[in-house]
């Protein structure tokens, strides 16, 4: 075993446990944090696969936006009367076992498909290189999801303001 | 590097993540749960993408794509339950029925 690979299983040991912190604990801002913990770990595991602008750009959108938003809305959806055992519902088991059963086929899957197969990396993800292919071979769906985001953007202001009338 | 480990470890997100959404009680929090299934699905990208050393950065450059709507999809979602948690003021699954 190589740096490489210790490197990117203590950053997936982190990401697996935070993330499992982060669906199982019973503060909400706790379970915010976890997960900046586990989104965090992915962009490291990123940086270890040859995706370094990839990573940042998680970085920025996800740990510098997503969580944020996430915890205003936490903040401002706070429940007066909350106990700590009322954060999960009654089916939690039938949800635990659907979980562990869609992780153990999927691994398993892959684990049939790609045993043995070894990443090199012998293309560097930069921000010049993904930027060239963005601009040459993914223009026409760079400019849909641009359209996508405007669309989301009045879709969110149209539902706040239409909440607010009555 | 393997190319087994991020796919085994996207399948173990993709659970937890799946368990969080079909358990949480909090709406914001099921959000949370399809954020970390994303995530999963973006590692897979990455892999893909470094394992086959494509010319044109398919798998990087749909990440991004990822990326930006799971952005936007964040953003609907919350306003959503904003104004879910305005009309009845909780953000409770269980407690928000078809018949209210």
């Amino acid at each position: 075993m190589n740096v490489t690979e210790a490197v990117f299983l203590l950053f997936a040991i982190v990401a697996v446990v935070s993330a499992l912190l982060a669906m199982t604990s019973h503060q909400l801002v706790h379970s915010a944090l976890w997960l900046v913990v586990t989104l965090g770990s992915v962009a490291g595991c990123f940086v270890v696969m040859t995706a370094e602008f990839v990573a940042w750009v998680q970085v920025l959108v996800y740990v510098g936006s997503v969580v944020v938003l996430v915890i205003f809305a936490l903040m401002m959806t706070r429940q007066p009367a909350a106990g700590p055992s009322a954060e999960v519902t009654g089916n939690r088991w039938a949800a635990g076992a659907l979980g562990i059963v869609a992780a153990v086929g999927l691994g398993a899957t892959v684990t049939a498909g790609f045993r043995g197969e070894r990443i090199k990396g012998q293309r560097i993800g930069t921000a010049r290189s993904i930027g060239d292919a963005l601009f040459h071979d993914w223009v026409l769906g760079f400019e849909i999801l641009s359209v996508v985001l405007l669309a989301a953007l009045i879709g969110a202001i149209v539902i706040s303001r239409s909440g607010s009338e009555h | 590097m393997p190319l087994l480990y991020p796919l085994v470890l996207a399948a173990a997100l993709f659970g937890i993540g799946l368990y969080g959404v079909l358990a949480r009680r909090n709406a914001v929090l099921m959000l949370l749960g399809v954020e970390l299934m994303l995530n999963a699905a973006n590692l897979n990208l990455v892999a893909f993408d470094a394992w086959f050393g494509d010319k044109m950065h398919s798998g990087q450059v749909l990440t991004l794509f990822t990326i930006a709507l799971a952005a936007a999809e964040i953003g609907l979602g919350l306003a959503i339950i904003l104004t879910l948690f305005r009309a009845l003021r909780t953000v409770d699954v269980d407690q928000v029925g078809v018949d209210r």
